[in-house]
């Protein structure tokens, strides 16, 4: 039960290369997790079989869907594979239940179709919603129906390409609580595209990190966020704080942009590029990697306050840096010089 | 009043109509997946017929199929003779009207979500299935307006229709060719007659196309009460 991917596509002067394995003793959620036009789209694409990768291989529970060398290409419609696109795509002139219908085609019993439309109405919530067209449905609703399209088809995999993006940001939580429930009922493995941390976060047990094509680290969302390795990983976690460093001890990283020295908590290995500090993690007490540092500005949110400071030493022309503290945690005046744990000083190698 | 070049018209025009419908979204949907240059190229010879002055065209239709032309001769010898028949006024008419459906169904099928086919074949839809419910559907508008200029652009062939079916009442004339003819003989009150009737035949046309739109965007409605 897993999937394997290893493929190669070159548009011009963009190549996707991409290998992964989805661990095979229990399905679980796979984030692909990018920014725009790194090949996270086209991956899907590939697997799906709607694009045809220059050469590689792509095997399914033991089903080879596409192999260049032994010149195996199955067709997307033997492909069993479930493809939830960012617009949803949903037949604009078929009612929801002719689209679900159309994710029944290959069930030839007219009383098992019906059987499985009443199902999936009820289990994503659509009774009474049959009749409307996808343009008389929210954005929510529209969601639910694309995947009650896919979930009748009994895909052996599920791929949801940016499923939250098309949404306003209040419901976003909400459909990403419901989606977790339906995915751990799923039972086979599903990869889910996204750029948001966020999203990566909340689903996902394991998170693959893409850049310009390149697959950068395959890791379990929480070690992804705690040491995520490559500057494209921390950009793509939230990491608001990165620049240049090199190596000057066992344990210690020089930062010329910031004009500081940073003590580690992990051995700094030799092809070190650059240092990331999380907004969250400057600290006005902790006397390690403590440094004095001028404010510019602040801005309101609504449980937490954004700081921007630059350090005394720091090379003009240099971006500020920013602290997040909770409200509940603002000093009356800010120190005169900010902290940072060793162990939340990330080291990054690519 | 001799009805015939409405009926022969009329014929000429639903003929030609069909052919073009299908060879137009044929062309268009093969030539949106070709290669930007092939496409360019082919987009050209295409279109052509539509800016050449349609006498061009018919002077190309007598260079193929003309009586002593080898396609002409190969034809011959099954009794088909385009020249100077009726039936060569479909030829006419579909040649001329070909480019307003090939665009119009190419803009249509350009706008298409291709999302919506992969998503059809993700679902194991077959490619016709999804040609004809879903990308036929969606790009319903386009194909239709283009339908319809074909329709009335093949009714309205003069150019190409005189050089290659001539005027002969009785077998070839059209309406606009018998206009023509009236008026060259200083029958004006029957060149007014015919265009009166082109006129109703344009309007009824024209009110067809709005009755559909409109029953489209009511059914529409309907179901969202």
């Amino acid at each position: 039960m897993s999937l394997l991917v290893d493929i190669r596509k070159t548009y011009g002067a963009f190549t996707l290369n991409v290998r992964f394995e989805t661990e095979d003793n229990a399905p679980a959620v796979l984030g692909l997790l990018g920014a725009s036009g790194c090949g996270k789209s086209l991956t899907l694409k590939c697997i799906a079989g709607v694009e045809t990768p220059d050469e590689g291989r792509i095997v399914l529970d033991g089903v080879t869907l596409f192999d260049s060398h032994k010149k195996i290409d199955l067709p997307p419609q033997k492909r069993q594979v479930g493809y939830l696109f960012q617009n949803y795509a949903l037949f604009p002139n078929m009612t929801v239940r002719q689209n679900i219908l159309c994710g029944l085609c290959r069930e030839t019993d007219k009383a098992r179709r019906e059987q499985e439309v009443r199902r999936v109405l009820a289990l994503l919530q659509l009774e009474g919603l049959e009749h409307r067209r996808p343009h008389q449905l929210s954005g929510g609703q529209q969601q639910r129906v694309a995947l009650a399209r896919i979930l009748v088809n009994r895909p052996r995999l599920l791929l949801l390409d940016e499923p939250f993006s098309a949404l306003d940001s209040h419901l976003r939580d909400k459909l990403q609580m419901e989606l977790r429930g339906l995915l751990a009922d799923f039972g086979h493995d599903v990869l889910l595209v996204t750029h948001s941390r966020d999203e990566a976060y909340h689903l996902c047990r394991r998170v693959a990190v893409l850049e310009r094509g390149r697959l950068l680290a395959v890791k379990a969302t929480k070690a992804l966020f705690a040491d995520p390795g490559s500057v494209a990983a921390a950009t793509l976690t939230g990491c608001k704080n990165i620049a240049p460093a090199h190596k000057t001890g066992e344990y210690e990283v020089e930062v010329p942009d910031w004009g500081i020295r940073l003590q580690t908590a992990q051995p700094v290995g030799d092809g070190v590029k650059a240092v990331g500090i999380r907004a969250h993690y400057f600290n006005t007490k902790t006397a390690q990697n403590r440094y004095p540092v001028a404010y510019l500005g602040e801005m309101e949110e609504p449980f937490e306050w954004i700081v921007e400071f630059r350090y005394e030493g720091q090379r003009p022309g240099t971006p500020p840096i920013w602290w997040r503290i909770p409200k509940d945690r603002r000093p009356q005046t800010f120190p005169p010089a900010l902290g940072a744990a060793p162990v939340n000083v990330l080291l990054l190698y690519e | 009043m001799d009805w015939y070049p409405l009926w022969n018209s009329l014929r000429i025009a639903a003929i030609s109509c069909v052919l073009v419908f299908f060879a137009g979204i044929a062309a268009a949907y093969y030539a949106a997946r070709l290669p930007r240059t092939v496409k360019g190229v082919l987009d050209v010879v295409l279109t052509l017929p539509m800016v050449l002055p349609p006498t061009v065209c018919g002077y190309f239709l007598l260079l193929v199929f003309g009586t002593k032309r080898p396609l002409g001769i190969w034809l011959a010898q099954f009794g088909v003779r385009f020249v100077m028949n009726w039936y060569g006024g479909v030829l006419a008419a579909a040649v001329v009207a070909f480019p307003l459906m090939y665009r119009t169904a190419r803009g249509a099928f350009e706008s298409f979500d291709e999302n919506l086919a992969y998503a059809g074949q993700t679902l194991g839809l077959s490619n016709t299935f999804i040609f004809w419910r879903i990308r036929m559907p969606a790009c319903r508008q386009g194909i239709l307006a283009g339908t319809v200029l074909a329709f009335a652009r093949a009714l309205g062939e003069y150019g190409a229709t005189s050089m290659f079916i001539g005027y002969t009442p009785g077998k070839t004339a059209t309406i606009s060719t018998t206009v023509y003819q009236l008026w060259r003989t200083n029958d004006e009150a029957g060149a007014f007659r015919w265009v009166l009737v082109n006129l109703a035949i344009s309007a009824v046309v024209l009110l067809i196309v709005n009755l559909l739109e409109d029953r489209q965007k009511a059914g529409r409605k309907a179901v969202r009460r």
